[in-house]
Order: structure tokens, then C-alpha cells, then sequence
């Protein structure tokens, strides 16, 4: 018999191929957590500009005193599934406060954004029904279409006549959901929300918005990219992270459907997988109220955003769209992203290093995620050193303008 | 009987990066090389050119470019009903 972990064997060679001198990302410790914007990587003080920290409410003192709270009234964990013991009021507070903000019926809280995705996506289209994602769907996306039964179709990123046409050769038989995101993770792109909902709209089809990226980020209220693009009416579905704006973990989903709340008996991650602990879920409850009622974080997020976007613009990179949160600087060359990567962090800029299969259209990407809480010194130094390191490697060649 | 697999092979051609010979029995992921998100663009293409829908679902079954040319056979027909 051969062994069962051969077939990883083109991985570990193509994972050796990259040549760290040192450190490869999987090996990143943040060996002390600072502030949502530094921390203590291999003995050195480091800017943390790719965690997704958005809002940067990780240390915000009234998430923390929320957590407290609950951990000395509740513990440390529910034991238990949503549907047996694990049901606490902040569970439903905090159902309530997200609804709230969606101006929606109903919402389900998950364990993860990701297992938000496999059990809406999963359980909501069944045999004899139609899935539509977007080609560029983050895994989770990708993974709760393999879990569902349905017929999984694919079409062009943020392309809505793609969409038309691909909803056009389904016909008119089978119920269809859409799923796209409101920000796409990798490249930092917005999805043309407004042309998608019109064709969505013209063949009668639902569609589910993720926002895991763009809650807290977009809209007048954080909402996100439905919310900005005044669409919120018209999409059935939204589901969302707390590991990102929110700066904890778990996943939602919002809906009108009058038939939503059946979800709590017929999604499986929901129903077998503990709840959230209620520490968790009191920062969280916080977390939301802050980002609907506190736009100055907002505001000040999009303020580094810009910042660092027209830096490494002017500095002369090649960036994956316009100014968002997620600023994602193309490298051409696979070596020379492992090696800018590895010289960013032992310079004191902790990055992400995106690779294919990860990215779209085989890119090799140095994506940066901002939060409120970066200071405008900080952005600078993030842009100072990408500069200074792209041109001693020559990825950069004329002195900047 | 509809038969694809020539134009299959031709639409294959500009994505042949190593330049291997193109046969029935040609697989994607090891002869071709071809990574998973080579593949679902490559479906993608052949969904426009043969104006029928390919499902994800089907790709577990289509290792060759044979596999791939009777699937589009039997989606072609289908669709002419
Ligand atoms: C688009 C998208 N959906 C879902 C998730 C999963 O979120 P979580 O970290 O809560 O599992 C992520 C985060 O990685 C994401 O980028």
C-alpha cells in the first residue's frame, strides 16, 4: 500500500521551491500582540499591515470590558450546540443587534464567517437547484458549493453581463442563487453591485452578498458594499465575519426570507459545531454597535487607505485596484515576492504574501490590509520601506517623482 | 453525434504552454500541467464556445481531454433536446 500523504508530494516540492532564507508565513509568530498595529515578530517590533484588523477594534476598551464582563458571568464556553444548551441571551442580543443594523427580519449568528458560508450556501440551495458564484469566491465559498447538492456554475469576475449571459443558458427551470462578495479579499476590488442586482432582479433569481471585507468598511452605517450601493433591499442574503471589522471571530447571516429561521434545523454547521463563547460574543455585540453608531473609524480607515494607495502608486508599483482597504501590490516575479516579503518583515513590515492558487489571474501579490488604528506615520513607513527595499532589489528602477 | 474533441483541441492549443501532444488520453493535471483555476477558466471558454453550461460538479470526472470532449458531446445534445 502506498502512503496516503504521496499525494501531497508536488506541494512539498513546490512549498521547497520558494526559497525562504528563513522565515516562510507559515512560521510568522506574533510573539506579543502590541496594539491592533504592532507587534513582536522574531524579537523585533514590527507594523502590522495585513490582518485585516479594519476598524481596529481588537483593544477598543469597551470590547474588552464587554468580554470581561461575560467571561466573569457566563465562563469561558457553552459547551454545546446552538440548538441544545448553547443558546445564551447574548446570542440573541447579539442576533438582534446585527438584524438591527440590516434593518432586517432575521439573523443567524455562526462559530465562523466560514461556517456562515457553508451553512447558508449549503442548506439554502439543494438537488435541484442552481448555484452562480463568482469565479474569483473566496474557498469558503467554493467549499459550502461542494458541501450543497445543487448545480455549481461559475461566472467572469465582477462581470454582470457574464452573469446575464450564463443565467440566460440556464433557462428558467431550476431556482438559482447567486453568490458574490462585497470586497474581494485578494486584489482589493468592489463588485459592480448595482449591474449585478439588475440582472439578478431580470431573471428572478436570490442573491447572497458576502461581506466579510467590507463590513464596518462601506455604507453609512458599515453595512457594506449593499448599503453604499443602495441595493440592501434588494439582495436576499447577506452573510458577514466577526474576524475582520469586528475583531473577534464568528459569521452571521441576515435575511428577509419569511421561511429564514427553519435554517436553525436544517443547516448542519450550525446545528453540530459548538456556539460562541460569550465573551466572544459580547465583544462582538459591542463591536457592532460601535461600527453602526461611529463612522470616525471609518472615516480615519479610509483616510490610510488613500494614503497608503497614492504612496506605492507614486513610488512607482503596480497595485491590484483602486484605494480600499486591501492594497494589494503586484510583484511579476514568484522569487522576488518571497524575497520582498521576507526583507518587508526583517525590516519591520509584517504583510501577506499571496500566491496562486490563492489569487486570481496567477498573480504574486504583497497584500497589505489597513486599519483606523494605523497612525499616518505609520502608512508612511509601510510605503518608506516597501520603496526602499523594491529598488535595492531593482523591482523598482527610477528614483521617485 | 456531435463531436468536440477537434475543437476542443484547437481551443486547448493557446493554453498548451509545454507544448505536449494533444491526444484523447491526455490528462490536465499531469500531462498538461495545468492547475485547478487553468481548468475552470479553460471550462468557462468552452461554456462561450459551445454556447452550454459546464457544472463544476462534472470536473471530478473530466481528468482527460476525452473525458472532457464526451461530456460537451452529451451537453450539446442535450441542449438541442
Ligand atoms: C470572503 C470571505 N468569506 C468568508 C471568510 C471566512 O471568515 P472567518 O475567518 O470568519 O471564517 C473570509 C475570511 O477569510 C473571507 O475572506
Amino acid at each position: 500500500m502506498a502512503d496516503l500523504f504521496d499525494k501531497f508530494d508536488p506541494m512539498i516540492r513546490a512549498r521547497e521551491a520558494l526559497g525562504f532564507e528563513d522565515t516562510s508565513p507559515i512560521d510568522v509568530v506574533m510573539e506579543q500582540i502590541i496594539s491592533p498595529t504592532e507587534a513582536v515578530i522574531k524579537g523585533k517590533r514590527t507594523i502590522l499591515a495585513g490582518t485585516n484588523n479594519y476598524l481596529g477594534l481588537t483593544f477598543d476598551p469597551r470590547c474588552i470590558q464587554a468580554a470581561h464582563e461575560a467571561l466573569d458571568a457566563a465562563g469561558t464556553g457553552t459547551t454545546g450546540s446552538r440548538v441544545l444548551n448553547g443558546t445564551y441571551t447574548g446570542h440573541k442580543a447579539l442576533e438582534a443587534a446585527i438584524a438591527n443594523l440590516y434593518g432586517a427580519q432575521h439573523c443567524m449568528v455562526f462559530s465562523t464567517g466560514f461556517l456562515a458560508n457553508m451553512a447558508s450556501i449549503g442548506t439554502i440551495a439543494g438537488k435541484d437547484d442552481v448555484i452562480v458564484i463568482d469565479a474569483d469566491s473566496h474557498a469558503s465559498i467554493y467549499d459550502a458549493c461542494k458541501m450543497s447538492d445543487a448545480t455549481i456554475v461559475r461566472f467572469k469576475h465582477n462581470d454582470a453581463d457574464d452573469l446575464d449571459k450564463r443565467l440566460r443558458r440556464l433557462g428558467t427551470g431550476a431556482n438559482v442563487l447567486i453568490v458574490i462578495e462585497g470586497l474581494y479579499s485578494m486584489l482589493g476590488d468592489k463588485a459592480p453591485m448595482k449591474e449585478l442586482v439588475e440582472v439578478k432582479n431580470r431573471h428572478g433569481a436570490s442573491l447572497m452578498v458576502d461581506e466579510a471585507h467590507s463590513l464596518g468598511v462601506f455604507g453609512e452605517t458599515g453595512c457594506g458594499v449593499v448599503q453604499e450601493a443602495g441595493v440592501m433591499h434588494d439582495v436576499e442574503f447577506v452573510v458577514g465575519t466577526f474576524s475582520k471589522s469586528v475583531g473577534t471571530i464568528g459569521g452571521y447571516c441576515v435575511s428577509n426570507h419569511p421561511k429564514f429561521e427553519i435554517l436553525r434545523l436544517a443547516a448542519r454547521p450550525y446545528m453540530f459545531t459548538a456556539s460562541l463563547p460569550p465573551s466572544v460574543v459580547a465583544s462582538a455585540l459591542k463591536a457592532i454597535e460601535i461600527l453602526g453608531s461611529e463612522p470616525q473609524h471609518r472615516e480615519k480607515l479610509w483616510r490610510n487607505a488613500r494614503q497608503l494607495h497614492e504612496g506605492l502608486t507614486r513610488a512607482g508599483f503596480n497595485l491590484g485596484a483602486a484605494p480600499s482597504p486591501v492594497v494589494a501590490v503586484k510583484i511579476d516575479d514568484r522569487d522576488m515576492a518571497v524575497r520582498l516579503w521576507e526583507q518587508l518583515l526583517n525590516n519591520g513590515v509584517y504583510v501577506n504574501l499571496a500566491m496562486p492558487p490563492a489569487t486570481p489571474q496567477g498573480l504574486n501579490l504583497l497584500r497589505c490590509s489597513l486599519s483606523a488604528a494605523h497612525t499616518e506615520e505609520q502608512v508612511k513607513t509601510i510605503v518608506d520601506t516597501f520603496e526602499r527595499l523594491a529598488r535595492s532589489n531593482s523591482v523598482l528602477s527610477q528614483p521617485a517623482a | 453525434m456531435s463531436n468536440a474533441l477537434d475543437e476542443i483541441v484547437t481551443l486547448i492549443a493557446p493554453l498548451n504552454r509545454k507544448g505536449v501532444a494533444v491526444t484523447p488520453s491526455s490528462t490536465f493535471a499531469t500531462d498538461l500541467e495545468w492547475d485547478s483555476l487553468t481548468v475552470m477558466d479553460f471550462v468557462a471558454e468552452m461554456e462561450d464556445h459551445f454556447d452550454i453550461i459546464i457544472p463544476l460538479n462534472l470536473l471530478p470526472d473530466l481528468e482527460t481531454v476525452g473525458q472532457v470532449a464526451d461530456a460537451v458531446n452529451t451537453l450539446i445534445e442535450k441542449k438541442n433536446g
